[in-house]
């Protein structure tokens, strides 16, 4: 089971509290991962990464086991510790706009 | 009896605002969508309980939302707006050819008889249709595919497809506007598309007969003669009797022609509604006055509407989707500014109450006039 944190925009959108868990059939990667998130919640489609080219919007990050690694190759296996469950995988709003 | 729902939409979220007929006093419902940008909210004519939200955030890009009852509950629908074919370039500011790229909607426009289709204007400018209730949308690409469309460019606040108005006896024809493109009217339910621009001066154009590359922010009509078009361009008051085939000034006596709503009176075809700017560099009321300016013959001669409006160090600006009218009789105007406030007239501008002072900076107001 792999649990994400979502931003509160996106909790709030998705009718969800706390975190989500998801059940990840493949390798959990970025791309799994996500794609198992907008399968479970198909509203959050576009709002972390566009329509169509899945590239990640400009203002979204992921961090894993406390390090940034929203640059990393989406096909790379994520940490361990996310694919066991024993921590989260977060996708988080950066700090911009007003 | 019947009542009148205004939807404001707000740069940290939407409100529902509804009064009885009588319009002197106010149920206010809100924030929805809490901390969003929602560009435009707006009514289908056919079905009163239904409406149609632009939601979006940087972060997260576009959203669409739909409510069956009115505003009071709301479900998520499509929001993947994909331009049709190789969308190809249009104009960037420096003059260098830019890819299309979708930013966001700005303006909804429902069927006049479907309550399931509706019309969005986007950002980078371009008009989608859904017919299936905000499910999905497609877009009508001869209007982007015009071959002016390399030459349109953004203005300040990017290259958006603001306006769109349904002419009420011909579903075939419709008209839109873009900043900074100009306004475009299809006779073929939106198949084909030309520029009516002819008339439009614009002093930043060394060409004064340029087909395209009008700051036109806003057009209204009144149903009842829709081939009579008001608008508030960048600068200048324009008026076209002939549903867009030519323009002529009606600026008169405005204190400044640069604004960016216009609105025309529901029943008086020839009473029209603006909200002088005092510049392209300060958008601000001049003299930090608040005044509504109303034409009781068409354009070229307007009266200062001030009563109830701040006529001492008010510094706020009306943005271009936020003013509307009511059907009721007597009609009503509204509009909402960017300092939060949004003013209401029972008696056609004649007198003017605010009902909420401090929302989040309006972005949009749409009047609905309740059975």
């Amino acid at each position: 089971m792999i649990r994400v944190i979502l931003p509160q925009h996106l909790r709030t959108l998705a009718r969800v509290d706390g975190e989500v868990s998801l059940e990840v059939q493949e390798l959990p990667t970025q791309r799994t991962v996500l794609d198992a998130l907008e399968a479970s919640y198909p509203v959050l489609r576009g709002t972390i990464r566009d329509h169509g080219t899945a590239k990640r919007r400009d203002f979204i990050r992921f961090f894993a086991c406390g390090q940034d690694i929203t640059l990393d190759p989406v096909d790379d296996p994520l940490p361990n510790e996310v694919a066991a469950g024993a921590e989260p995988f977060r996708v988080v709003a950066a700090m911009a706009g007003g | 009896m019947s009542g009148v729902r205004l939807l404001v939409g707000t740069r940290k979220g939407a409100f529902v605002l509804t009064s009885e007929g009588t319009r002197d006093g106010w149920n206010v419902e809100g924030p929805l969508f809490a901390g969003w940008e929602i560009y435009h909210l707006n009514a289908s004519p056919a079905d009163p309980d239904r409406v149609y939200a632009s939601q979006s955030t940087g972060w997260h890009g576009q959203v669409m939302q739909r409510s069956d009852d009115g505003g009071k509950t709301w479900e998520p629908v499509g929001n993947e707006f994909t331009y049709d074919g190789v969308p190809g370039t249009h104009q960037w500011y420096d003059g260098t050819q830019h890819p299309w790229e979708f930013a966001r909607v700005w303006h909804l426009e429902p069927s006049l008889t479907d309550p399931d289709t509706v019309f969005a204007g986007v950002e980078d400018a371009a008009l989608f249709r859904s017919v299936d209730g905000g499910q999905t949308w497609q877009e009508l690409s001869g209007l982007r595919d015009h071959p002016t469309g390399a030459q349109w460019q953004p203005g300040a606040g990017g290259l958006c497809l603001h306006t769109i108005l349904i002419h009420p006896d011909d579903p075939q024809r419709m008209f839109v506007a873009i900043s900074a493109a100009g306004a475009f009217r299809t006779d073929d339910g939106g198949e084909t598309w030309r520029p009516i621009n002819r008339g439009l001066r614009s002093g930043e154009l060394p060409d004064e007969d340029r087909e395209v590359g009008h700051c036109v922010h806003r057009i209204a009509m009144n149903p009842s003669r829709p081939d009579v078009l008001f608008m508030q361009k960048h600068w200048d008051v324009m008026r076209s009797d002939d549903a867009g085939e030519s323009w002529h000034e009606v600026s008169g006596n405005l204190p400044s022609d640069f604004g960016f709503p216009i609105a025309v009176h529901p029943h008086e075809p020839d009473t029209v509604y603006v909200v002088p700017i005092k510049s392209d560099s300060e958008h601000v009321p001049p003299d930090g006055k608040l005044r509504v300016y109303r034409s009781r013959t068409g354009g070229n001669e307007w009266e200062a509407l001030t009563d109830g409006l701040p006529q001492e160090h008010c510094y706020v600006n009306v943005l271009r989707d936020a003013m509307s009218v009511d059907d009721l009789d007597p009609g009503g105007v509204y509009f909402g500014t960017t300092g939060g406030q949004v003013y209401a007239s029972p008696d056609g501008g004649d007198s003017w109450t605010a009902i909420v002072h401090d929302l989040p900076a309006v972005l949009s107001v749409e009047a609905q006039t309740l059975p």
